[in-house]
Order: C-alpha cells, then sequence, then structure tokens
C-alpha cells in the first residue's frame, strides 16, 4: 500500500495534505474483528475469499467512480459492460476451447485473450454509450439517471437477442481449478488469480493517476473541472477517455466476474450493479481509493457473514453502508467539493 | 353546470388537449365497458391490470414526475401491499377482515419504511436517493424470496379471496363476483386518482413542482424541502401499496415475479416517461397503450418476425421476445425529444 498518493512530494510552501489512514484500518479490524469466530485455517480461506471479490468488485467499480467523480455523470448502465464482458468470455472461451485444456501457459493464454477481447468490446462500446446516450444529457441528473437506465435495458436486450436469453455455464480452465492447500486452510486457485490481477489494475491505476499527467488533470478535473478547462486543457476529451477506459475495465471486471460465479446470465449486469452502487457509496463518490476500501469491506464482510449467518448475508451490505454513512454521512473518502 | 361540476372533480386540472380528451374518454370507457365488449379472461385481465398500474404509475409520477426524484423502491411498496393481503388472507383465511387487517399492516409498513428511507436520504442529491432505493429494494427482494415461511418464497402464495369476490359469487345470473372485483378495482382506483390529482394540484403539489424546478430557491422562499420530499415519497409509497392490494386481490395470488420483480419497476419507469412525467393522465395514457402493447404487441412482432424469419440480423432483433428492446429505445427517444410524453405533445399541439 505504499504507493498511496501521499508519497508524491509536494513542492516547498505547499502544505502536504494527511493522509487519512483510518479506513484502511477499518478493513484490517474487519477482516481481525472476524478472527474470534472462526477457526485459523477457514478466516484464510474467508479472507482470500473475501479480498478476491472485493478485488473484482473495485475494477468494476473504479470506472464507475472515477466518471461520477470527473463529470458528475453517474451511469446506471454501468452494468451492461460487465454483462458484456462476461459474455465475450464466453465466446472467446469457448471458442479457445484448445487452450482451456490442463497447462497453465496455455490456459492463461486463453484468459488473457478473452479479457483483452472484452476490454476491448466493452471499451468501443463505452465509447458508444456514451457518444449517443450520455452525451446530450451532461448536467440534468434526472434525465441521465433515465436515459442510462435505457441504455441499460436496451443493452440487456441486445446480449439476449445475440447469446439468448439462457444461463451460459462459464468453466474455469483445468489449471484454475481446484485449491492450493496451505497447512490446514484451502485458497482456492482462482481466488488467488483474481487478487493478482486485481493488484496489477490497481498498481496501473494509481500509477496512471498519480505519476502522469493524464492522472493529474483527470484529479484535478474531480476537484475542480472548470480550473482546469479555463488552464486550455480539453476536459471533454480527458472524460471521453476516463469514460472508455472505465467501461474497459467494467468488461475487465465482467469477465473475472463471470469466471467467479461460473455462469452469466443477461442480467448479470443489473445485479451487480447493486453491489457496485454500494461500494461507491461507501468510499465516497468519486474517490478511487474510497472505492477500493468499500470494495474490500464489502468483499469481507459478505463472505465473513456468509459463512457464520448465511441467512444475514444478503443484507451485510446494506447493513455495511448503513453503518459506514453513520460514521461519516459522505463516504469513507469524501471528494472535497462535493 | 355540469361542466363546473366535472371541473371541480378534476380538480381543475383538464386534459387542455381535445384530442387528449377524447383518448381520456376512450379509455375510461374501454375500461367500463371491457366486460361487455371484449369476451373472454385475458381482455378482462389485461383492463384489470390497467386499472391498477393506472394507480401504481401515478403514484409513482406523484414522486418523479411531479417532484423530481428518482426512486428505485416503487415496486418495494407495491409488492408489500400484495404480500400484506397475501400473507393475511392466508394465514387468516378468507375474509374481509384479512384483507382489511392484511392492507392496514402493510400501509403502516409501507409509511415507516418510506419514511425512514426519505429522511435517511433526501437531504441529499437525488442521485444518492436513487441508489439507496435501488439497494434497499434489492434487498427487500431478497427477503421476500428468503422468508419462504411467510411469504412462500419464489413460488408465491395462492390464497382465497372473501366470496363475494370468487367467481362462483353470482349477484345475477351473469354479474359474477370476477365482475364485482373488477368494478370494484376500477372504483378504487377511480377515486385514489382523483385524490392524486387534487394532491397535485392543492398548493402542497404546487412546492413539489416547485421543489422539481429549483429546490434551492424553493428553500430559499421558507419551504422544508426535505418535508415535502419526504411527505411526497410517503404518499406515493401509500397509494403504490393500495395498488399492490389491489393486484393481488384480482389474481389471488402473489409471488416476486409478479410485484417485486426489477422488471416491474422497469415498465413502471417506461409508462411515467412514454405517457408524460409530470401529468397525471399521463399515467392513464401510458398504463392502457403500454399494457396493451405488452400483451398483443407481442403478436404483432412475431408477424414481423415470420417475415423477415430468413434474414439473420433482424429475425433476431424482431423476435417476439425482444419487444422489451424497442420499448427500451422508444424510451430513450422519449427522454431526449419528448420529455414530456404524449401529454406534453398533445397539450402542445393545441397551441
Amino acid at each position: 500500500m505504499s504507493t498511496l498518493p501521499t508519497t508524491i512530494a509536494a513542492p516547498a510552501g505547499v502544505p502536504e495534505a494527511k493522509f487519512d489512514f483510518v479506513p484502511l484500518l477499518l478493513v484490517a479490524a474487519v477482516a481481525f474483528a472476524a478472527l474470534p469466530f472462526i477457526s485459523a485455517s477457514t478466516w484464510v480461506t474467508l479472507t482470500v475469499a473475501g479480498l478476491a471479490m472485493g478485488m473484482i468488485v473495485f475494477i468494476i467499480a473504479s470506472g464507475l467512480t472515477l466518471v461520477f467523480g470527473l463529470m458528475d455523470v453517474l451511469n446506471f448502465g454501468h452494468g451492461v459492460f460487465i454483462a458484456f464482458g462476461a459474455f465475450i468470455a464466453t465466446t472467446v472461451l469457448g471458442a479457445m476451447s484448445g487452450y482451456t485444456a490442463p497447462g497453465l501457459g496455455a490456459n492463461l493464454v486463453a484468459i488473457f485473450v478473452a479479457m483483452l477481447v472484452a476490454m476491448a468490446f466493452a471499451g468501443a462500446i463505452g465509447f458508444l454509450f456514451e457518444r449517443v446516450i450520455v452525451r446530450p444529457v451532461y448536467g440534468q441528473h434526472l434525465k441521465q439517471i433515465l436515459i442510462t437506465m435505457g441504455g441499460m435495458i436496451v443493452g440487456e436486450e441486445l446480449i439476449k437477442a445475440i447469446w439468448g436469453p439462457q444461463q451460459i455455464p462459464l468453466p474455469l480452465p483445468e489449471a484454475l481449478r481446484g485449491a492450493i492447500v496451505l497447512g490446514d486452510a484451502a485458497i482456492e486457485r482462482y481466488r488467488l488469480f483474481a487478487v493478482v490481477i486485481g493488484l496489477a489494475v490497481l498498481v496501473a491505476l494509481l500509477y496512471t493517476l498519480n505519476r502522469t499527467k493524464i492522472g493529474l488533470l483527470i484529479r484535478a478535473g474531480v476537484q475542480d473541472r472548470e480550473m482546469v478547462e479555463s488552464l486550455g486543457y480539453r476536459i471533454r476529451a480527458l472524460f471521453v477517455g476516463v469514460f472508455v477506459a472505465g467501461s474497459a475495465l467494467a468488461g475487465l471486471g465482467g469477465v473475472l466476474w463471470g469466471l467467479y460465479l461460473q455462469s452469466v446470465v443477461p442480467q448479470i449486469g443489473a445485479q451487480v450493479t447493486v453491489l457496485i452502487f454500494i461500494v461507491i457509496i461507501i468510499g465516497g463518490l468519486g474517490s478511487t481509493l474510497g472505492c477500493l476500501v468499500g470494495a474490500l469491506l464489502v468483499g469481507l464482510v459478505a463472505n465473513y457473514t456468509g459463512f457464520l449467518v448465511p441467512k444475514a448475508a444478503l443484507f451485510s451490505n446494506i447493513a455495511l453502508m448503513v453503518a459506514v454513512l453513520l460514521w461519516r454521512p459522505q463516504g469513507l473518502y469524501p471528494v472535497t467539493n462535493r | 353546470m355540469k361542466a363546473v361540476a366535472l371541473s371541480r372533480l378534476l380538480s381543475h386540472d383538464l386534459p387542455r388537449s381535445r384530442v387528449l380528451a377524447i383518448l381520456l374518454v376512450l379509455t375510461i370507457a374501454g375500461l367500463l365497458l371491457t366486460p361487455f365488449i371484449f369476451p373472454g379472461a385475458k381482455a378482462l385481465g389485461v383492463a384489470a391490470k390497467i386499472a391498477v398500474f393506472i394507480l401504481l404509475v401515478a403514484s409513482y409520477d406523484l414522486l418523479l414526475g411531479y417532484t423530481g426524484i428518482v426512486s428505485f423502491a416503487h415496486t418495494m411498496f407495491f409488492g408489500l401491499g400484495a404480500y400484506g393481503v397475501a400473507i393475511a388472507s392466508t394465514r387468516l383465511g378468507a375474509g374481509w377482515l384479512a384483507v382489511v387487517l392484511g392492507l392496514a399492516s402493510a400501509l403502516l409498513l409501507s409509511l415507516l419504511l418510506s419514511l425512514v428511507i426519505g429522511l435517511f436520504s433526501l437531504r441529499v442529491r437525488a442521485i444518492f436517493f436513487a441508489m439507496i432505493t435501488l439497494a434497499v429494494a434489492a434487498a427487500f427482494q431478497t427477503l421476500a424470496s428468503q422468508l419462504s415461511d411467510l411469504t412462500g418464497g419464489e413460488d408465491g402464495l395462492s390464497f382465497k379471496v372473501p366470496e363475494a369476490l370468487t367467481p362462483g359469487f353470482h349477484l345475477t345470473s351473469w354479474f359474477d363476483g370476477r365482475l364485482i372485483t373488477y368494478y370494484g378495482i376500477v372504483m378504487v382506483v377511480a377515486i385514489s386518482f382523483l385524490l392524486l390529482l387534487r394532491f397535485v394540484n392543492s398548493p402542497f403539489g404546487r412546492v413539489l413542482q416547485a421543489i422539481r424546478e429549483n429546490d434551492f430557491r424553493a428553500e430559499a422562499i421558507g419551504y422544508r424541502t426535505v418535508v415535502y420530499r419526504t411527505w411526497s415519497n410517503v404518499l406515493a409509497a401509500a397509494f403504490a401499496t393500495l395498488a399492490g392490494a389491489l393486484l393481488a386481490l384480482w389474481l389471488r395470488y402473489n409471488g416476486p415475479d409478479t410485484s417485486l420483480s426489477f422488471e416491474i419497476m422497469l415498465d413502471i419507469l417506461l409508462i411515467v416517461v412514454i405517457g408524460g412525467m409530470g401529468t397525471m393522465y399521463g399515467a392513464v395514457l401510458g398504463s392502457a397503450l403500454f399494457l396493451i402493447a405488452q400483451n398483443y404487441l407481442q403478436e404483432l412482432l412475431k408477424l414481423a418476425g415470420g417475415a423477415v424469419s430468413g434474414v439473420p440480423v433482424l429475425s433476431l432483433v424482431l423476435s417476439p421476445d425482444r419487444w422489451l428492446l424497442w420499448l427500451g429505445v422508444l424510451f430513450i427517444v422519449c427522454v431526449y425529444y419528448f420529455p414530456t410524453g404524449i401529454v406534453g405533445r398533445l397539450r402542445l399541439r393545441r397551441v
């Protein structure tokens, strides 16, 4: 976690913002609070599962929260990109059936190809979505909600038209099935894989946001859009880029999520939408770091309660959201000017 | 004198367009005369559903069209009403007491829930409320299917209604319990609709519209916008609950798919937008058009699909199962070009 925003050296004279560690500690606290109730080996399994789920949700939600932060657009149709990603994965992995037989190298090739294709498609769809659906309604929240919802309906129906309305199995490639046994704890291979991919995305995202000029502009745009525009940068072009990137990330997340569930239905996007909304509300609308912390919290809490009190698992997310909002009404990492 | 009385009945909020007035009269006449003109159980079923949806959509319009807040929890209240009647009737046996008790407890629960949600999340921006309601509605839906002892889970509940509402009951040789139920529903819907019309044309309704147009200014004038928004939310929830109870009484069954599912929420949104936001009459026309389309357009699409069955892409998107695709497109076009929907368009033409 040492790559977080604080490490940027501030120019002399500008006081460096103090980094807020409390939400990060909260994640650790939640993890350790669950320890006394669960045996150590199960705890390891559940924690890895929770982190894996959190990472996948983070990948999906990061684009949404950035788009909201930068352009004040809340995309209720974000789920469409997830669904497209997952369905493209079924097609690609189905076509590459030769590569999904045993053999780690070949399997990884198949999955990476599926991810790349899904990202490319989701990005392209995102570009169209921005052009056709979102662009005419900038600045009008009510219309945005309605129209992106309409986009979601159309997207879901298109998926049904292309792939059919039924559930499609999305089996894991051979090498990623099964679990690694560490002592008493069984850790599913795919979950480790998801954590690794999630970390890679996180590092790439943090690097882009914190160490590149584009990232600087994006963060500046989140803080104060007009100021960036008045300095001569075309924030609209930047926004299209962020929207496309966010859609591509959702596509990637869709592949991972589909493999996590091992089957896909056309409603997959709508189902995840609720989850990612909870995550970005917990994190503070528009905050990337908050999105990560929110996703991890949701993943961990969902897995612990799923094990301890299965009946309550479905409400753990809502309860978590209410608790966090009672503590910090603007989310864990509020974006200052909103 | 008659015109004055009618105008008063409609809270002086007249259709203000000749075409609209004719369409409204046609719809109402259609609803009243369905049992006599269109034979068969399907037509009566569609008509009853139209009536229920008129109330449901009108109550949602109070929220979306008049107050300018987007809620995705409207089906939750709809479902509460339906489950209230269904559960009470299963537990207490068929009877008016069960219906009244079920409806009353459902209303109470709806009031509480909408009050809590409103106070909790209406302080902040519209988007926040939309997301919270989406999450709460999803949770409620899972709750309903989880508590299968109470709600019958995914299978739902089939229950008996009071004897006067059953098909076996005959008032005269042809006026049986089904017709009593049907006309009962139409009557309740008509009264509730007129009430809603009165609400939105009262000073209270004007404040809601002021909040919709500019909440900051409304607050500056001295209206507590949170209170008004919450009231709007509570009222809408109460009428949705009533609509849910009516639907359950008509179907003598309730399950997650009939009253709680997200598809119904989408239907409501589509109807409000296509019919016309902020015009109560939009709910009437929209519901009638939409439900007729839902039940009969699919057959039309089947014809179109058959005509192009050779063409690969066209046959896919024109298949009758994809009718929602076209409604979605229509929805987007409506939000862009006809933000006031059918009713707004018709009223514009008059000028």
